[in-house]
């Protein structure tokens, strides 16, 4: 491991971009076969009090880290600018480069948020696409930084930051109206279920089953309420339902419904249950003539049971891993770098929903 | 949402990185060999481990030897541990083993394949209606054509409401003429549509990304043409010796190990027309056309076009090694080559009187893959010549392995009182750009396979037009019995004789 680190106290943007500029001269003077990562730059506003845990998740991204990292923390109260910028990366066998990827930490105070953007400018690498990230829903800072960032992380699920669903998915509507492209963690956690629903309507047999559906039955992790909520406006917008509101029932479980192309009456049910990650546990689509398929999570993958009218039911697993939640943040920088078209419709249709 | 087309397409797949595959029932014949274990059932489990492989999968392993069930999961359970580029997770693991199964058999027995016809049908009914079912010929090549016809014959080419496809590993015979033979084999019972003939090399990220810099960025097309590049290098250099492969490299040798199949492949992807999609047959059509104007050699050109050589013992990284005549399992008197090198022409409008210089060897300094373009030097220099003598011509280096990544030299000014300059390079590394493991080459066309993409996989005219290539330069090697083969010194750059090979210019520094 390869790690060069400078530090100063009441500092300024143009000293921290220097100090990066002078710290990877040297690494690579050090030893040529080092290069830097250029990929994103990844900013992340947060509480100071939340530091910690932060800095956990960011070194839990493994290979996902992004090329430049720079974490602003803010602390009521500071009015000057401290921060620390280190350069580390692994020297390569094989005559293969070495990769250094670069993090800077300032801390700033309440006050610097409104005009973060003239703090956070001078030290991105500008050519790279920018990501921004703020778990803790500083909007001031988020709204300070719109203009300069490419992709935006969310995480609509966060109970801290939104008041309920409707805010959460009326905030990330909002952002998506904006020019920065939305990369919202709730929606990645319904990736493997939007996979594997797509998988099981790729069988011909099963294909006409999709017209006819008028039952959705999802189960989830009582913090993921609205990735529950995202994954049924995706079959929504996939499937061109209108979509009723949702009602609250007890045991902090939603019913409501849908209307189908056809007219149809799709009725909708949400039911919180006990689940050690956050995301979705399962998921029941039942259809006319009988048909029902679940998909639950299992050991090793999803569990799946299939029953068709005057058939024994049929049950086998689709394997697969969880990323769990400590890869969720991983896989939203890596999104970062695609585009996904079917937020927008799926967030959409959603929002007609939200209680 | 228009309920015809409802009918007709999945409205789930848009906007998913990863498409769905039907549910597919793989049978690999030689599941006991060394690429299935090393590389066929980790890619399986690597499938498996990332929610890749279908709702429904299930495999059947066929081999000669005796087995069962359960020793056949064993032996999957050990190479996956072994070969698998992650650790295995159990409940992953010990669930795909619960859908292995083994079938024993001489692969040219009619009874083999009416016992696989009962496994495949069992599986139907389990699963509610026909699977596709994928066969994967991962035998030595004799068996390609034995398995083709064995399929076709016991009806087991076709599937109603179901996709059959074959993949065939290289190589695709051994000469023009026996890839011919394999091919029609093939085509007698198998639409070419269903045939998949791999070259793993077309499943490399880098090798696709040949492509992606061609066709993505216009900076490159005005001067990919006769009219700016000079030459071209392909080089795929390896620092190992023949190892425990002696038995199939003395009857292959260098041409055929690497030049007939990815070198060629790389040229063509290199010199191809832009396909107007990323289609298979459409990319196929573009390589085809190539590959065809590229003139093979007459034999009595072959001598000026190409050249041989065997690795003598040498020293490579500070290890004394051996020649290739002293290793194990090789004859006393082998011709085989261990050293390639060729010069090739393409002869269309955009190519036309470009030399494109190849070469491959094992021993060598170190292991390199990469293509080097190099343009026609500036036609005036307009600066004093004295201190100038770092002016060289502008090279485009494409790397595929070890550090993916292209590299573009330029002249730039050498800071100072003189207008003194010398080449730098301006670099891109892969690795520095994404942040994201390259998947193996062969979980890639596993599943393009699973799901009827054929883009990346060998056509059969492409096949024929790669051995027509090759074929003059085999014959009058093998013709000539009395020539010593050059030598040269492991840990070397090859032999003297390959120079003679270049007009006027040399080799890259390995």
């Amino acid at each position: 491991m390869s790690e060069a680190r400078w530090a100063e106290s009441g500092t300024s943007p143009e000293r921290i971009e220097a100090a990066l500029r002078e710290l990877l001269r040297e690494r690579h003077a050090a030893d040529q076969s080092l290069v830097p990562a250029r990929v994103l730059n990844l900013i992340v506003i947060a509480d100071r009090e939340w530091r910690g845990e932060v800095v956990n998740r960011l070194e839990r991204l493994g290979e996902y880290h992004p090329s430049r990292t720079i974490l602003c923390t803010v602390e009521p109260g500071r009015t000057s600018l401290d921060a620390t910028a280190t350069v580390h990366g692994d020297s390569s066998a094989d005559g293969r480069v070495g990769v250094l990827r670069e993090t800077v930490e300032i801390e700033a105070g309440q006050e610097h948020m409104s005009r973060i953007d003239t703090i956070i400018d001078p030290v991105i690498v500008h050519e790279l696409p920018t990501v921004l990230w703020s778990p803790h829903s500083r909007d001031e800072a988020v709204e300070a930084l719109l203009g300069m960032v490419d992709v935006i992380l969310i995480d609509t699920d966060d109970p801290v930051n939104f008041d309920g669903p409707g805010a959460a998915l009326r905030r990330a509507a909002e952002l998506l109206e904006s020019d920065v492209y939305v990369v919202d963690l709730s929606w990645l956690r319904t990736v493997p279920w939007r996979e594997r629903l797509a998988g099981c309507f790729e069988n011909p047999g099963r294909r006409p089953a999709l017209e006819t559906l008028k039952r959705i039955y999802v189960r989830y992790n009582p913090a993921s309420v609205v990735s529950a909520i995202l994954l049924v406006g995706w079959l929504a917008s996939r499937l061109g339902w209108d979509p009723g509101t949702l009602d609250q029932a007890p045991g902090g479980a939603f019913v409501g419904s849908a209307r189908r192309a056809d007219g149809a009456h799709v009725s909708l049910e949400f039911s919180p249950v006990p689940l050690a990650t956050r995301g979705i546990a399962g998921v029941t689509v039942t259809g006319d003539a009988g048909f029902s398929l679940s998909l639950d999570r299992g050991p090793g993958g999803l569990a799946a049971r299939e029953q068709r009218a005057g058939a024994r039911p049929k049950q086998w697993r689709m394997f697969g891993t969880s990323r769990g939640e400590g890869g969720i943040l991983g896989d939203g920088v890596r999104q970062a770098l695609l585009r996904d078209g079917t937020y927008g419709p799926a967030l959409r249709a959603a929002r007609s929903f939200a209680p | 949402m228009d309920l015809e087309r409802l009918a007709l397409e999945n409205p789930l797949i848009d906007g998913l990185e990863r498409l769905p595959v039907r549910s597919t029932v793989l049978v690999i014949f030689g599941a006991m060999g060394d690429l299935a274990s090393r590389k066929l059932l980790p890619a399986i489990y690597n499938l498996a481990h990332e929610g890749s492989l279908p709702e429904r999968i299930e495999l059947i392993g066929i081999s000669r030897g005796e087995s069962s069930d359960e020793r056949f999961r064993q032996h999957m359970r050990e190479s996956v541990d072994r070969f698998s580029r992650r650790r295995p997770n159990v409940d992953v693991l010990d669930g795909l083993l619960e859908n292995v199964r083994y079938v024993s058999g001489s692969f040219d027995d009619p009874d083999l394949y009416s016992r696989l016809r009962e496994v495949l049908e069992a599986i139907d009914a389990d699963f509610g209606g026909p699977v596709n079912r994928v066969f994967y010929l991962s035998t030595a090549p004799e068996f390609f054509p034995v398995i083709t016809t064995a399929l076709g014959e016991a009806g087991l080419n076709v599937a109603e409401d179901a996709d059959v496809r074959v993949v065939i590993e290289k190589p695709i015979g051994y000469d023009l003429a026996s890839a011919r033979i394999q091919n029609e084999a093939a085509l007698r019972h198998f639409d070419e549509s269903q045939i998949f003939r791999i070259d793993h090399y077309l499943g490399k990220e880098t090798v696709q990304n040949v492509m992606a810099l061609r066709f993505a960025n216009a900076l490159f097309e005005p001067f990919w043409n006769r009219n700016f590049v000079d030459h071209v290098q392909i080089t795929a250099a390896e620092d190992i010796g023949v190892g425990t492969r002696a038995g199939y490299y003395e009857g292959s040798g260098a041409l055929r190990d690497l030049v007939q199949n990815h070198m060629l492949q790389l040229l063509a992807l290199l010199t191809m027309e832009p396909p107007t999609a990323f289609e298979a047959n459409r990319l196929r059509d573009e390589k085809v056309k190539v590959l065809e104007a590229i003139v093979p050699p007459r034999l009595d050109e072959v001598a000026s076009m190409a050249v041989r050589a065997q690795y003598a013992p040498g020293v490579v990284s500070g290890v004394e090694c051996a020649g290739y005549l002293e290793e194990p399992g090789v004859a006393e008197r082998s011709r085989t080559e261990t050293y390639a090198a060729l010069k090739l022409y393409v002869s269309n409008w955009r190519w036309a009187g470009v030399p494109f210089y190849l070469r491959t060897g094992k021993r060598l300094a170190r292991k390199l893959t990469e293509i080097a373009v190099t343009l026609r030097p500036v036609p005036h220099l307009a600066f004093n010549t004295t201190g100038n003598s770092g002016v060289q011509p502008n090279q485009v280096v494409l790397t595929v392995q070890p550090d993916e990544g292209v590299s573009v030299s330029l002249g730039a000014k050498i800071p100072g009182t003189k207008m003194a300059i010398r080449p730098v390079n301006m670099e891109f590394h892969y690795g520095t750009s994404f942040m994201s493991e390259s998947p193996e080459a062969y979980e890639r066309l596993i599943m393009d396979a699973m799901r009827g993409d054929a883009t990346l996989f060998t056509r059969n005219d492409e096949v024929e037009a790669l051995w027509a290539i090759i074929d003059p330069i085999l014959a009058a090697w093998r013709a000539d019995e009395s020539s010593p083969i050059p030598q040269y010194a492991a840990g070397s750059a090859g032999p003297n004789a390959a120079d003679e090979l270049l007009d006027g210019c040399a080799w890259r520094r390995l």
